[in-house]
């Protein structure tokens, strides 16, 4: 299979570049890009890419493969290889640290803005603060958001204004927050996400539902905000 | 809370309520004069006058033209925010906006009251 791979050292390259590499891949078995990446690390170890988990829960393995940002360690080549090719590069719109690692700063700027922890200004019970079965399953579809940054990098919205759009994964986590009946800062929240660029430069075109490896729907949760935000301002 | 003093409502949700609200009422409109024309295959100047002479024509006409600067400064403010990256050009793209949509405004409702 041949391997176009995004190459750059900020010490040794003046620019970024792709390389191609030939690679063997064992017969009668279907590969994670994941391992298509060991692969390549053994023929050359000084290509750079971030793994920890393996198996989808980490989040620290997101790239864009063939031009769809997924998770390597949980893509199959099967569901992305196309005419024995596959070209491998890192996540759009972040700043590229080195090969496949970007500088995940923007991203994690924009989850801290909206205050990803349950604040609750009543005073502290004996035991845990309870949740109704209904109320806990609002959150389904929601927490399980693993902070990989594959939606928010396919957003072009997300691209255009990285230091004032939220994005789609920091917004499925403020409304992970705005529904949690344990919390009391609803009204906070939304008031620090009434501008025209927060929420509102989400423009519904669900790249980000297309390749959340966790099948998640942020584009949803940003309805659920902008009615929201419309009930509190009419 | 990100700032923001060049657009249209000074919030999210209401530039995103007016551009709505605006699309609604120019698809209504559009959909009334193509009806218009419709009906009337063989169109005079005198019907056309008298047509926008009526006040329920003229209101509707000046409600969707109003509707079309909004809308158009919503839009064009979004696109100016995307794409515009120098902040004096985008200040500028942004003002050179604003006074055009006036003077179409201002234009369009001279043309209306002219018939």
């Amino acid at each position: 299979m041949q391997i176009s791979l995004y190459r750059y050292n900020p010490e040794t390259d003046s620019e970024p570049y792709m390389q191609n590499i030939d690679l063997d891949i064992p017969e009668g078995q279907d590969l994670m890009v994941l391992d298509v990446l060991h692969l390549l690390k053994e023929k050359d170890a000084g290509i750079s890419f971030r793994r920890s988990c393996r198996e989808g829960v980490c989040g620290s393995d997101g790239v864009n493969m063939n031009g769809a940002n997924g998770l390597a360690c949980i893509t199959p080549l099967s569901s992305i290889v196309k005419k024995d090719r596959l070209v491998l590069r890192p996540l759009p719109g972040l700043p590229v640290i080195r090969d496949l690692i970007v500088d995940m700063q923007p991203f994690y700027q924009q989850y801290e803005k909206i205050k990803p922890y349950l604040i609750n200004d009543t005073p502290a019970p004996t035991i845990e603060r309870l949740q109704t079965i209904e109320d806990r399953e609002k959150l389904d579809g929601l927490y399980e958001c693993i902070l990989c940054a594959c939606c928010s990098t396919a957003c072009p919205s997300f691209w255009w204004n990285p230091d004032k759009f939220v994005g789609p994964s920091g917004l499925i986590q403020a409304y992970r927050f705005l529904i949690d009946s344990r919390d009391t800062a609803t009204e906070d929240r939304l008031a620090n996400l009434d501008d025209p660029f927060s929420v509102f430069r989400c423009r519904g075109i669900m790249n980000c539902v297309t390749v959340c490896p966790k099948g998640l729907n942020p584009t949803r949760a940003i309805g659920h905000i902008r009615d929201m935000l419309l009930k509190r301002a009419i | 809370m990100v700032a923001s003093v060049t657009n249209l409502g000074k919030s999210g949700v209401s530039d995103w309520l007016m551009q709505r609200l605006s699309a609604v009422i120019l698809a209504a409109y559009t959909v009334f004069i193509i009806g218009y024309f419709l009906l009337h295959p063989d169109l005079t100047y005198a019907q056309w006058s008298g047509f926008f002479s009526g006040t329920c024509v003229r209101i509707f006409s000046l409600l969707s033209l109003i509707s079309l600067g909004a809308h158009a400064w919503v839009g064009l403010w979004t696109v100016s925010t995307d794409y515009i990256k120098p902040t004096g050009l985008r200040l500028l793209f942004q003002s050179a906006t604003v006074v055009a949509i006036f003077v179409y405004v201002v234009w369009g409702i001279q043309i209306l009251w002219g018939v």
